[in-house]
């Protein structure tokens, strides 16, 4: 039995502009987020909340609540403060249910090569120098040396003053080059810091961003701030996807992240994403499976789709595999391509080249027979 | 360690000539599939075992470098087992508190789980603590065993209660007023233990299997006299699912080693069965310093089945409040 | 058309278990033929394939058992409880031990997917007999005064939904307080009541405290009306629990019944709804819905009710049903065709009297006995399918305004074993709890059973709790 209600064909997902963008030069763009099409029949709870408290009395909800749900810092509150809740334990227990799931032969290989598609390859190191990003970006390019039928990674991920020799390292490959901005991983700097931190990577040719939030403020209950900072990278970034890292671990709770998560939506991110990879917890089943749900409940809402990025602490096969799983069964097979879904990770893809090697020659691979970079 | 190997040493240690030559090492060599002796070879040298001090899951020596001499009741040398100082006292604290959270964290069925399991490996060492118990407390073969049993028995029992002390010390409170209202024990912490002198293994687990049923950590200091049985316990807890740092087992003078585990401001607790009357004062003076809880040393009958007491000595009681409301009727908010 | 992400087949070993072409009754510590010879076939449900061949237990063959039991009585009930805790525990470890091949028998025999074996009949059915193996020994501290007694032996009736959790259930108690057992396990599902007896006999417990007797509801009712019986447990059908009550009747048999029920699942328009969409499929579509504490029910405040629905549909749309031995299945097959045929007729009852059924499409293998999940909204309390026990994976919708009218109609039946709220506020799931005429209330969760957990129904659900201290109770002379 298989998703058969509200499917939309994959290609159909990317064919349609995957979002339509306010118009820039529209000052008021930043306050006023407009949605391209009015909501679905089905209008959730969530803005039927926020519309009993913020707009005028109204008998059925209307389509331009969303609208005014960023136009002051005590509206977003009430907002993502009237998403529903989130149970930790069941939470928990649906992730880990999903990671029971046994996936073999002919969906194992499938699942390993959609994986390695998805991965950002990353380096964030004080180290990094540009041999090693051409190195990564070889490896990228060209995962297992001794089978070339193994897929291209997604990206490779390195930090602004990168960017310019990875895109020569992965020139003609269809690899993306993703920058991490906006003063990485701690995002304690002033906003034009962050502001000139993303130009220069964008300027470097990065095709993607992945910009931190300002967690401090988040935390202090200043959400219109870290709207505000989210998209003004948004328009700095031009063409370039914007990935937004809220750092669970940091937001610590679950109605956290899943406000997090809207917050970041409705600011234009194209991506959210998990974490830094810089502190004790990261990417979990857990959150992971929230943030699905939120990119999912966003799309019935307003049509738009965004992707997902867990990163940090995915390093074998069986969990990423366990996170495609919880992808499949929470958003949807439109979510199962690397334009919407993507592993921060580093040390993965050798795990994830070993294992395809074990598919296809019924023997267990070693680190010796996967390429070190 | 033979029964032999002892004899050899007492031998040894009492300054006597060895009776014979033959009587040192009689056991016979055995050939690589262990069916007779090898043709041509000589009695075999039995190993000894290097008792050592058990502190968060690892088996060092004494941080002093101290040792004393462990005798049998007849004063006849059994080991060297590590004198344990102030600092290993220290660092033992230290270990049963970063075991804490985890212990106490874990479900009381997991918890009653590992207990078991305690008590499997210890059947399986059976004979080995016989032999130990024997010499320590100058008893015979038969009623060693039956303290051994008995000591099993003891484990199992513990083992049981970890998932039902909640239900009978704990329960709803019928307050008068529209509030849910709920007692349940919890583990109070680290908890220092003197184990008894005498029952050098049945009086010990006795006293630190109840401890650690709850989910509090223990740092257990062994009966100065007898201590060999609780170091190899300390090897079955190492060898069961045991966490490191729940027990931490320290060999050496009673006194010395209680004094700062009595005074430690990070301990939560003391039993001091294996403390005198004048040391057992001073130790329960020291621990009003920051209001540990004491249990007092009483005599005890460690064959006979205990009560809930060495449990609930340990247990705090926590109680939650927690408003029921009204369904609306009568114009709630709902 | 198929996903992407299609899952191939991960289908469990069945090589685990070794299911021998026939069985025996187990009376005294002996595998023994039935005193007429009559035996009956055990088919798997999801393939319609004979298991084995079981020996099938009539009046004669009842009271042999009983007396084995009360022979054994005397030695057992005096061993002190030290001694009967590690038999139980001996039971509980090699329960742990095999509890793959069990959970493969389980699913082969029952039809329940393997995932639900494997994760949680398994490990509870160890848990139990662990739990009250520590009990043995601690009598006096239960609070049912300083010396209880046992009561003698115990006839235990169980049904097909758990066959080996319900067996746990009944014997773990009864022989931890020093009872002797006579269990008849459901005709359905006799294989894993006597791989069990093996493992009594892999434990050295002594002959005759437990006696197995496959068979059918004669079987079952000449058990309860042995006048040797001292104490009468049992697990299934209200209609049949209360033809146990009037057997019982003016003896001094000791009785304790866990009966059907028509559990109401609860959502506020707070609840988190991800989470009760969870809790909800998890408390109909557990075990196919053939649990009598199932959240069959589900009243829904009207505020949520479409979106709500919404995200149920899409849900159900994920489950997986099909080979129950599929690690990756999510809904097995329908224990019987008896069964099959009640739940096809009630739900058609339902549709007839207007309720709006829907179901997610849905492949049904050929063979063997299945039903796809379903949903029934439009309900009322007047419909059929609001009110019988369908025990199926049938979930009826209904709605609610307020607190007060969502206890109002939870409590409006005459059963009472279990109830479910969700909403985020504490102090309406604690008031809402305290009205509800239910003997288990999940508040933000569902279908969660634990051994230390009391466990049992109001009014026509039974009487007698299982599980816990209050489980000691009905073996007790107390």
């Amino acid at each position: 039995m298989r998703s058969i209600a509200n499917r939309r064909q994959r290609g159909e997902a990317r064919c349609q502009t995957p979002r339509a963008r306010p118009d820039r030069r529209d000052t008021a763009y930043v306050r006023r987020f407009r949605f391209p099409r009015p909501l679905p029949r089905l209008y959730s709870r969530y803005a039927r909340r926020y519309a009993r408290l913020v707009t005028m009395p109204t008998t059925a909800p209307t389509a331009n609540a969303l609208a005014d749900v960023t136009a002051s810092d005590s509206t977003l509150r009430r907002f993502l403060h009237g998403l529903p809740g989130v149970d930790a334990v069941g939470l928990e227990a649906r992730a880990a249910s999903l990671g029971t799931r046994s996936i073999k032969t002919t969906a194992k290989a499938y699942a390993i090569d959609l994986a390695i598609s998805m991965v950002d390859l990353t380096t964030l190191e004080g180290a990094d120098t540009p041999g090693k990003v051409r190195a990564l970006g070889a490896k990228a390019v060209l995962p297992d040396p001794t089978d070339r039928t193994a897929p291209t990674t997604a990206a490779v991920c390195v930090y602004p003053d990168m960017v310019a020799v990875a895109k020569e390292a992965v020139a003609g490959s269809g690899v993306k080059v993703a920058s991490v901005a906006t003063a990485f991983p701690a995002g304690r700097a002033a906003l034009g810091v962050k502001l000139a931190d993303v130009r220069d990577a964008v300027a470097a040719g990065a095709d993607e961003v992945d910009m931190v939030i300002d967690r401090g403020a988040f935390l202090a209950g200043r959400y219109l701030k870290v709207y505000d900072e989210i998209v003004a990278v948004k328009e700095v970034c031009g063409d370039a996807r914007l990935k937004v890292i809220f750092e669970t671990g940091e937001l610590s709770t679950y109605d956290n992240i899943r406000r997090a998560s809207w917050l970041g939506m409705l600011a234009g991110a194209d991506f959210i994403k998990t974490s830094t990879g810089k502190v004790a917890v990261n990417a979990t089943p857990a959150n992971t499976l929230l943030m699905l749900e939120a990119v999912r409940d966003f799309r019935a809402q307003t049509g738009v789709q965004v992707g997902v990025k867990p990163a940090g602490g995915i390093r074998t096969s069986k969990d990423a595999i366990k996170f495609l799983v919880l992808v499949n069964e929470t958003a949807g097979e439109d979510w199962l391509d690397n334009h919407w879904f993507r592993f921060g990770a580093s040390s993965l893809l050798n795990d994830l080249l070993m294992q395809r090697q074990k598919l296809a020659t019924g023997r267990y691979s070693g680190p010796d027979y996967v390429t070190v970079d | 360690m033979s029964d032999k190997t002892h004899k050899a040493h007492k031998a040894h240690k009492a300054g006597k000539a060895p009776k014979a030559a033959a009587d040192i090492e009689t056991r016979p060599a055995v050939t690589g599939d262990g069916t007779g002796p090898v043709a041509g070879s000589g009695p075999r040298v039995a190993v000894l075992k290097t008792y050592k001090l058990y502190v968060g899951g690892k088996f060092p020596r004494s941080e002093s470098g101290r040792v004393y001499e462990v005798t049998d009741s007849e004063g006849n040398w059994l080991a060297n087992a590590p004198r344990a100082s102030r600092k290993d006292a220290r660092d033992a604290v230290v270990a049963a508190r970063k075991a804490f959270g985890g212990w106490s964290g874990a479900t009381a069925y997991n918890r009653g789980q590992v207990l078991y399991r305690v008590a499997e490996m210890l059947e399986g060492r059976r004979d080995q603590f016989v032999r130990e118990v024997a010499d320590a407390e100058g008893l015979s073969g038969a009623r060693a065993a039956g303290v051994v049993d008995a000591t099993i028995d003891r484990w199992v029992w513990y083992a049981g209660w970890t998932d039902k002390i909640a239900q009978v010390t704990g329960g709803a409170n019928p307050v008068a007023g529209p509030y849910f209202n709920l007692s349940s024990p919890e583990p109070t912490g680290v908890v220092a233990v003197l184990a008894p002198q005498e029952s050098s293994f049945l009086g010990l687990v006795s006293v630190l299997a109840p401890v650690i049923a709850t989910g509090n950590t223990a740092v257990v200091v062994a009966s100065e006299r007898a201590p060999l049985p609780a170091l190899s316990l300390a090897e079955v807890l190492a060898t069961s699912d045991v966490p490191g740092g729940v027990v931490n087992v320290l060999s050496g003078g009673t006194a010395e080693i209680a004094a700062p585990l009595a005074a430690h401001q990070d301990v939560n607790a003391i039993d001091l069965a294996g403390a005198d009357e004048r040391l057992a004062k001073e130790l329960e003076v020291a621990a009003a310093d920051n209001l540990k809880r004491v249990l007092r040393p009483q005599p005890v009958d460690y064959f006979a089945t205990p009560g809930t007491d060495r449990m609930t000595a340990f247990l705090e009681t926590k109680t939650v409040w927690h408003p029921t409301g009204s369904l609306g009727a009568s114009g709630s908010s709902y | 058309m198929a996903s992407a992400f299609e899952y191939a087949p991960a289908p469990e070993s069945r090589s685990v278990v070794d299911i021998a072409p026939s069985y025996g009754l187990f009376v005294d510590g002996e595998f023994t033929e039935a005193a007429d010879g009559k035996v009956f076939k055990t088919i798997s449900p999801s393939t319609e394939e004979v298991l084995s061949e079981v020996a099938r237990a009539g009046a004669e063959d009842v009271d042999r058992a009983v007396r084995a039991a009360r022979k054994a009585f005397g030695t057992w009930s005096a061993l002190p409880g030290a001694e009967r805790a590690k038999y139980l525990f001996r039971i509980a470890r090699i329960i742990q031990e095999r509890s793959r091949e069990l959970a493969v028998l389980e699913t082969l025999d029952n039809g329940k997917p393997i995932r639900e074996t494997r994760d949680a009949d398994l490990p509870l059915v160890a848990a139990h007999f662990f739990y009250y193996a520590g009990w043995a020994d601690k009598l006096e501290h239960a609070g049912f005064g300083a010396h209880p007694r046992p009561l003698g032996v115990a006839g235990q009736v169980i049904p097909w939904n758990f066959p080996l959790l319900m067996l746990a259930w009944k014997i773990a108690p009864a022989l931890a307080t020093g009872n002797t057992v006579v269990l008849k396990p459901a005709e359905t599902t006799p294989l894993s009541a006597l791989f069990f007896a093996d493992v009594c006999r892999q434990a050295g417990l002594p002959r005759g405290v437990v006696n197995i007797l496959p068979g059918y509801g004669d079987a079952g009712a000449a058990l309860v009306a042995h006048p040797d019986v001292n104490k009468v447990a049992f697990t299934g059908s209200t209609a049949v629990g209360k033809e146990i009550a009037r057997t019982v009747a003016g003896t001094r048999k000791k009785l304790t019944l866990e009966l059907g029920g028509k559990g109401a699942n609860i959502v506020f328009d707070d609840a988190p709804i991800d989470q009760a969409v969870e809790g909800i499929v998890n408390g109909i579509f557990f075990n196919q819905g053939q649990v009598c504490c199932a959240g069959s029910r589900l009243l829904v405040q009207e505020s949520v009710e479409e979106e709500l629905l919404d995200a149920l549909r899409r849900r159900l749309s994920t489950l997986r049903l099909g080979d129950p031995l599929d690690k990756n299945t999510d809904i097995g097959a329908i224990n019987s065709e008896e069964q099959l045929t009640r739940i096809t007729r009630l739900v058609e009852q339902g549709e007839a009297e207007g309720a709006e059924r829907w179901s997610p499409q849905c492949e049904i293998p050929s063979a063997g006995y299945w039903f796809a999940p379903t949903l029934f909204t439009k309900v009322t309390q007047a419909h059929t399918v609001a009110r019988d026990e369908i025990f199926g994976p049938v979930l009826s919708v209904l709605t609610f305004r307020t607190p007060d009218e969502a206890v109002a109609k939870a409590n409006n039946t005459p059963y009472g074993l279990s109830a479910g709220v969700w909403t985020e506020k504490g102090s309406r799931i604690l008031a809402v709890a305290g009205k509800l005429r239910a003997g288990v209330i999940w508040s933000n969760t569902f279908n969660k059973f634990d051994p230390t957990s009391p466990f049992g129904g109001y009014k026509e659900s039974g009487f007698g709790r299982e599980g816990g201290r209050h489980g000691l109770e009905a073996y007790l002379d107390v």
